[in-house]
């Protein structure tokens, strides 16, 4: 399936290939280079570039282009979902994913490639399953294996492989043994333009709640736990971990599972459409151009809205302004804001609303000279968290653990978080 | 030079004795080989180093190896022999290992090493080897393609193999060598269905496409009735899947199958197991599983069906730009065909600014499929917001989105134009530019009522610069110049002005526009076009030389002039059909959704088409199991079986049964029966009528008296259909008679087999029916047909498992005991533990009323077959224990010496007190051992080996709940002064209908004692059966009460200090009672 595999950074350099059938010489990256070129922006690469011989299938992530070469047929996402995991255990293994990461790691980053895959076809990716093959490197690791010449590979075939438990290594001890669910939703929205004046009438087009369920559990044995909801309606469409018995959760919405060691994604959900989303914040906004005069005007306020109570933090707004702009001349209320006058991006750092004293950016953009006024109005992006708070007002019941004695600490956190939020101007 | 050097220094590391030496060379080597450098040339100083005893090393050699091997072909012949040495070794790790990378060597000499060791492999008692061999298959095959045939047959057998680890990596297997050997797949259909749910997500994916494939050729089309019928009947079709009326059209269809079109269609049970057993992993947190399974609904499903999967596509576009990009594709191809699917989903395909173009230009494409007379509105007010985007490209991808909405919906045709002419005062010209050229097409279907359009444009000449707006332009002006009669002739002369340097396609159409305009209004134009084709004489480029010398001889009237000048004006002037604006995307659901063909809209190597629908379905009966290998035990074992082997999503039938089992359709989707249970159901219900139709009376009238049995007998039909299949329908009524025997010889075994599934209750009138059959079986002729003799074989195979079944005859292994032991015996055991009487372990039999697990199956125990049974006698060495009797049977030609166990691993708390070790068993013996576990009250297994002389075997007990107690005996009293104290969160009821059958109070009772170890209190009304029980490790108590009343509607309340106890012991008895 997957031939080889090329990793490009963002000048184009190839630092790292990986055969799994017969070699395939780099040159076969010169397509990829071409479609790069042709492509304006990074991610506009096409994810799937067929050359004579092969086809190239890539994923950018952390400005790393993950190029897999394959010669017949494949299901693409396949691929792309297999490279999205290489790069998950990446991070997950060097914390980061970076090219000096993988560069400083590379035998690791061999050994494990070539444990995910033989003759390109997945073979382990559960991360429980590979930590016990390979261990990742510590700095104390490290430090012992020079002075005894143990090695961070495992001797024996990882519990996981043949148990119905992929997902978890057997063994497993921890002094204090904890379980922590962090339940983090996303708004995505549109706002409209329409309705410049009040907040009221401007209207939403669209509007959902994604959810996960994001877990560390550090369980001593084969704990396990059910998890269930004061409100399980509200999720409309799940998606699982494979630890989690579908059946159960199709009878009694009960979230029933032996958890993977370590940090997982438990869940991740979208709340069902019916229900009205709660838009945390609101934007006044007010940016023209006169015909005629080479300056535009910039006028921007932030306020809560619905937020039950709750304070609304790190908030971060950011828009791409007309290419004709040339300089914003703006005043923040508070926090901070750039331009980057090469890609236009204005980027303004509020930090936390102040219901009392709303935050607000005023001031001039000013023309490049000669050009005309631009029609189009740039739409806004908003990024905030607000803590102790799910948006859908989702709530867990109860987390309970069998099979062990124990009693283990338990600890739920909520918190919401802009997704894709924009505003249209 | 600078690089030899260091490579001496690397080889002199290699040579050293020390390991962390070489391993400091081996990690830089193999950073050179990362980086791409050339390290071919240490080849013989690493090749030493194969056999190396530190692992890290070895690995970081195989990784060479494996790299530089096809280059250095006969040093790389060195290494073999230390992997041959590692497929003996006995770490299973080692062995895949060492196949792993003898399989990766890409030198042809030892092909037949290789093929030697994966046929070895496949045969291996790890599944993990198994899946490394699945692995190397298509690496030997890529290898030398003439090992083809030896190949299909190891594959042939590993897709026999039962395990989910192997699964998905055979299927892989016979994609990547035979994928047209779709013969191959019909016996393990079934199974694959079934274990689809367990396999690792890779393997998923790779299963799902091949079955989408095969059940191409294998079904029906759901939708093939679409024409014939109405909406309406469409529907009860499609519901009522599997209940009995339905099973007679089955009947009907295969009676006459050339009609087979005519006739309403009913889907096969297969088709339905296929759909059913996918459904679940929509859910997956895998893109490519959910991707797979949506395909599979879009092709294979009923139209009423197929919108589950939008939901989970729309989830999907949360995922990163590159998912988001295939699956855009992918619903923009089935947005065509199936519209209202995605309908609901609207705006979540609505676009952002941050979005990067591609996928807003997918966006776009799928918005514009979704448009119809209802949503257009807010459709196109979305595109009007887009239409001021920064975005260039997708802009001009908006416009055109705009052209097609009005193409395709008639009523907003008026707005679209208008709006678009709107845009021609756009200050960008690629706007205007774009507009223009969809204007043109859109004009073209109404040019009369636009005349003003028409010549708004013409003023747009003086400005647009974009070559393909102005040749649309000057074309529009052209085609429709009788409806610009004044300004036409006066854009030519401002065109015959600029003709030198504009750009080749506006040279064309200016010429174009000449020549029209000559054809219509020569008086004022004559001069401009000879002006013009003198121009273009001596253009540059060629074309428009061509064209120019063509068009004067075809418009300008010479002595010389061809017969096609008169027919000028109808060739230029002739009524051109309006274009069509259709999706990129249409008709490209020819290639199978979701690959990488479908992706490129082009064919890819390696693609297999997606096959036709066959005309009338293929026989059903090829996919049914004979000897089902696999399931030969989970038919007895079932629920419990089951939650050893795969306690994750089909587990929880236990506790979510009661409800489930209400309606019959979900009933075999739960996992309960999955494994067998579907399989049988499945193809039960399509051969039933068939055997309805040619058995006598006296068969059908037995099969109307006991409904169970029907069920218990479908397998027998199986094989029966498949008979009548291969003999000719005439012939079917004289062999008739013949094949009734041959049936109820067959439902022998199956019954036996079930036997245990079936109540207790109806023990005894079973096996009396058994014992009339046995007789009629004993006069059956030897059978003619091999499937009969199969069918023997089996039966002694199956009585060789089953302990516990009825059969009279007496075979070696089971204990003569059991035929004996009667429904009341469950009431005698109650008697004896009341007693406290001690007996020896060893002295207790096996006995029938208890049922029995499946340890170690003969096949993977090489022949050694254990089974065990929780016996309800107190465990004299430890009170705590649960005493589980267990039961070896060598199967085997030679002796089994020193059985015993080994490396128990157990949750904490939980304690063995292992058997006595088994010296000596003989071939064809059985012997039986007690051992006790402490559970400590939870239904966690217990893990251990099970260690013959040669082997060692991976085997686990868990233990249902209901075997966690012992009875205890209480008065009336004493029962309601306990449940008193155990109120509130200790008290846990359910009401409940009970089973036809079980709706006496003996029968009530009999059912609770068989699911859990408890003993009757007495009560004074006989609506109530009370129970009571302590459980083993801590003496909880635990007090049942089953209250019952005339309709057979019930309510059970148990009663525990112990909640989860209590609430899984509740979940048992519902189920007991109510199946």
């Amino acid at each position: 399936m997957i031939h080889s595999l090329f990793l490009i950074n963002s000048s184009g350099d190839i630092f790292l290939e990986k055969h799994w059938k017969s070699v395939v010489s780099r040159s076969v990256c010169d397509y990829f280079f071409e479609a790069q070129e042709r492509a304006t922006e990074p991610e506009n690469v096409p994810p799937v570039i067929p050359t004579p011989h092969h086809y190239l299938i890539s994923v950018l992530r952390h400005r790393i282009y993950f190029v897999a070469v394959i010669q017949s047929e494949v299901p693409p996402l396949f691929v792309i979902e297999f490279l999205h995991r290489v790069v998950d255990t990446f991070q997950d293994y060097f914390g980061v994913c970076t090219e000096a990461a993988i560069k400083d790691n590379v035998v690791v980053v061999y050994e494990l490639l070539e444990e995910m895959l033989d003759n390109g076809f997945p073979l382990a990716t559960e991360s429980n399953i590979l930590k016990e093959l390979i261990k990742p490197p510590t700095i104390l690791r490290t430090m012992v294996n020079t002075i005894t010449g143990s090695t961070n590979v495992g001797e024996q075939l990882p519990t996981g492989q043949l148990s119905v438990v992929p997902w978890r290594r057997t063994g497993v001890k921890y002094t204090n043994n904890e379980a922590y669910f962090d339940v983090v939703e996303e708004i995505d929205a549109i706002i409209d333009k329409s309705g410049y004046g009040s907040e009221q009438t401007r209207s939403t087009i669209t509007a959902e709640i994604q959810g996960v369920i994001d877990a560390c559990v550090k369980l001593t044995g084969m704990p396990d736990l059910t998890l269930s909801f004061m409100n399980p309606r509200l999720l409309d469409d799940v998606s699982f971990h494979p630890c989690v018995r579908f059946k159960r959760w199709e009878a009694e919405r009960i979230l029933s599972f032996i958890p993977p060691d370590g940090n997982f994604r438990l869940l991740s959900y979208h709340v069902s459409s019916q229900n009205l989303v709660a838009i945390p914040v609101y934007v006044k906004h007010n940016i023209s151009f006169r015909e005629g005069s080479s300056q535009g005007r910039f006028d921007l306020t932030l306020g809560p809205k619905q937020t039950m109570g709750k304070s609304v933090e790190a908030v971060l707004v950011s828009s791409q302004l007309p290419r004709g702009v040339l300089t914003a001349n703006l005043n923040p209320s508070q926090g901070t804001y750039t331009f980057d006058p090469v890609t236009k991006m204005l980027t303004w750092d509020v930090g936390k609303i102040n219901p009392q004293k709303l935050p607000s950016l005023k001031g001039t953009m000013s023309l490049q000279a000669g050009a005309s006024k631009p029609d189009e109005n740039p739409s806004i992006n908003i990024q905030l968290k607000i803590q102790q708070m799910a948006i859908s007002g989702l709530k867990v019941n109860r987390l309970d653990m069998y099979g062990e004695k124990y009693k283990p600490f338990k600890g739920i956190k909520y918190m919401t978080k802009a997704g894709k939020f924009q505003v249209r101007t | 030079m600078c690089s030899s050097l260091r490579h001496d220094d690397l080889k002199e590391m290699l040579d050293s004795n020390k390991d962390s030496l070489k391993l400091e060379a081996m990690k830089r080597i193999v950073a050179m080989i990362a980086r791409g450098k050339n390290a071919s040339d240490l080849f013989p100083a690493v090749v030493k180093n194969v056999a190396c005893k530190n692992i890290e090393v070895k690995k970081l050699v195989y990784v060479y190896l494996v790299r530089y091997a096809e280059e250095q072909q006969d040093l790389a012949l060195l290494s073999i022999s230390t992997f041959q040495r590692g497929l003996k070794d006995p770490n299973q790790l080692i062995r895949a290992s060492a196949l792993r990378v003898l399989s990766s060597i890409r030198v042809t000499i030892i092909v037949p090493i290789m093929m030697l060791a994966i046929k070895e492999a496949a045969s291996d008692m790890s599944p993990y080897v198994r899946k490394t061999a699945a692995h190397a298959i298509p690496k030997l095959y890529s290898l030398d393609p003439e090992q083809k045939d030896q190949l299909i047959e190891v594959i042939e057998k590993l897709l026999a193999d039962k395990t989910t680890l192997v699964a998905g990596s055979v299927v892989m297997a016979f994609e990547e060598v035979c994928p047209e050997r779709i013969e191959l797949i019909h016996k393990n259909y079934r199974k694959l269905c079934n274990l689809l749910i367990d396999v690792e997500e890779w393997g998923q994916v790779v299963i799902i496409n091949m079955l989408t494939r095969y059940a191409r050729t294998q079904f029906l089309n759901p939708n093939m009735n679409e024409s014939f019928l109405e909406e309406g009947s469409d529907k009860t079709f499609y519901g009522s899947d599997e209940d009995s009326d339905e099973e007679e059209e089955d009947k009907d269809k295969k009676a006459e199958a050339p009609m087979v079109k005519r006739k309403p269609y009913v889907m096969d049970p297969d088709h339905r197991l296929l759909l059913r057993n996918t459904k679940p992993l929509l859910q997956s947190r895998n893109a490519a599983v959910v991707m797979a399974v949506a395909q599979l609904y879009f092709h294979l499903a009923p139209k009423a069906e197929i919108g589950v999967i939008a939901k989970a596509l729309v989830r999907l576009l949360r995922s990163h730009s590159e998912v988001q990009y295939v699956v855009l594709q992918n619903v923009a191809t089935m947005s065509i065909k199936r519209r209202g699917m995605f309908e609901p989903y609207l705006k979540s395909f609505y676009i952002r600014s941050t979005d990067p173009t591609q996928i807003k230009i997918l966006k776009l494409e799928v918005l514009t499929n979704l448009a119809n007379e209802t949503n257009i509105s807010t459709i196109l007010r979305e595109f009007q917001t887009y239409i001021k985007s920064m975005d260039k490209d997708f802009v001009a991808a908006t416009i055109q989105a705009i052209g097609r909405c009005a193409t395709n919906i008639g009523e907003v045709r008026d707005t679209c134009l208008n709006g678009l002419v709107q845009l021609l005062s756009n200050r960008d010209e690629l706007v205007v530019a774009e507009s223009v050229v969809v204007i043109k097409k859109l004009l073209q279907m109404q040019p009369e009522k636009h005349s003003d359009i028409i010549k708004h444009m013409a003023k747009l000449t003086d400005n647009i610069q974009v070559p393909m707006a102005r040749a649309s332009i000057l074309w529009l002006i052209g085609e429709y110049c009788e409806h610009v009669p004044k300004i036409a002739p006066d854009v030519l002369r401002k065109m015959a002005k600029s003709f030198t340097n504009e750009e080749d396609i506006v040279k064309l159409q200016i010429i174009n526009l000449a020549a029209k305009l000559y054809l219509t209004n020569s008086k004022q134009t004559k001069l401009l076009t000879q002006y013009v084709l003198n121009l273009a004489k001596y253009d540059q480029n060629y074309d428009i030389r061509d064209r120019a010398r063509f068009i004067r001889q075809l418009i300008v009237p010479t002595e010389k002039s061809g017969a096609l000048s008169k027919y000028a004006k109808k060739l230029f002037l002739a009524i051109k059909p309006a274009p069509v604006l259709e999706s990129p995307f249409k008709d490209r659901d020819h290639f199978q959704l979701g690959s990488l063909s479908h992706l490129l809209n082009a064919k890819a190597g390696g693609y297999q088409e997606l096959p036709d629908w066959p005309e009338a379905a293929p026989d059903p009966c090829v996919r049914n199991v004979e000897v089902p290998e696999w399931t030969k035990c989970s038919s007895r074992e079932k629920r419990k079986e089951k939650k050893v082997d795969k306690p994750f999503y089909s587990d929880s039938d236990g506790e979510s049964g009661p409800t489930e089992s209400a309606d019959s359709e979900s009933d075999s989707a739960s996992g309960s029966e999955s494994g067998s249970g579907l399989e049988e159901s499945g193809s039960g219900s399509e051969s039933e009528e068939s055997e309805e139709g040619s058995e006598s009376e006296e068969e059908v009238e037995k099969d109307k008296k006991k409904k169970k049995k029907i069920e218990l007998k479908k397998p027998v039909q199986v094989s029966e259909s498949e008979q009548s299949s291969e003999e000719e329908v005439r012939k079917h009524e004289r062999k008739n008679k013949l094949r009734k025997s041959v049936s109820e010889s067959e439902s022998d075994d199956e019954e036996e087999s079930k036997s245990e599934s079936s109540q207790s209750e109806s023990e005894d009138s079973e096996s009396e029916a058994e014992v009339k059959k046995k007789k009629k079986a004993a006069e059956t002729k030897p059978p003619p047909k091999p499937v009969k003799k199969e069918c023997k074989k089996e039966k002694k195979e199956m009585s060789l498992l089953d302990l516990d079944d009825f059969e009279p005859t007496p075979s070696p292994q089971a204990t003569p005991l059991n035929s004996f032991l009667s429904s009341s015996l469950v009431n005698d055991l109650e008697g004896l533990s009341l007693s406290d009487a001690v007996l020896s372990p060893a002295a207790i039999s096996p006995c029938s009323a208890l049922k029995s697990y499946e340890l170690l199956h003969r096949i993977t125990g090489d022949g050694l077959c254990v089974e065990y049974c929780f016996s309800r006698q107190p465990f004299p060495p430890d009170a705590n224990m649960v005493s589980v009797q267990m039961q070896f049977t060598n199967n085997a030609t030679s002796d089994t010496k020193n059985l015993h166990m080994e490396d128990v691993k157990l949750q904490s708390g939980m304690r063995v007190n292992e058997f006595t070790e088994i010296e000596l068993l003989p071939a064809g013996e059985t012997a039986s051992a007690v051992m006790g576990i402490d559970f400590c009250d939870s239904t966690q297994a217990a893990n251990f080996q099970l260690c013959t002389h040669r082997r060692k075997f991976f085997v686990s007990i868990q233990p249902p709940v209901g075997e966690l107690m012992r009875p205890v005996f209480l008065t009336e009293n004493e029962f309601k002064k306990e449940q008193g104290q155990l109120m509130g969160m200790n008290e846990i009821s359910e009401k409940l209908t009970l089973d036809v059958k079980c709706r006496n109070e003996h029968a009530i009772v009999q059912r609770v004692i068989t699911a859990a170890n408890l003993s009757r209190v007495p009560c004074g009304s006989d609506k109530e059966c009370r129970f009571g029980g302590r459980t083993v490790t801590s003496g909880s108590l635990v007090l049942a009460t089953v209250s019952s009343r005339e309709d057979g509607a019930a309510q059970l309340t148990v009663n525990c200090e112990k909640m989860v106890i209590g609430t899984m012991l509740v979940k048992d008895i519902l189920l007991a009672l109510t199946q």
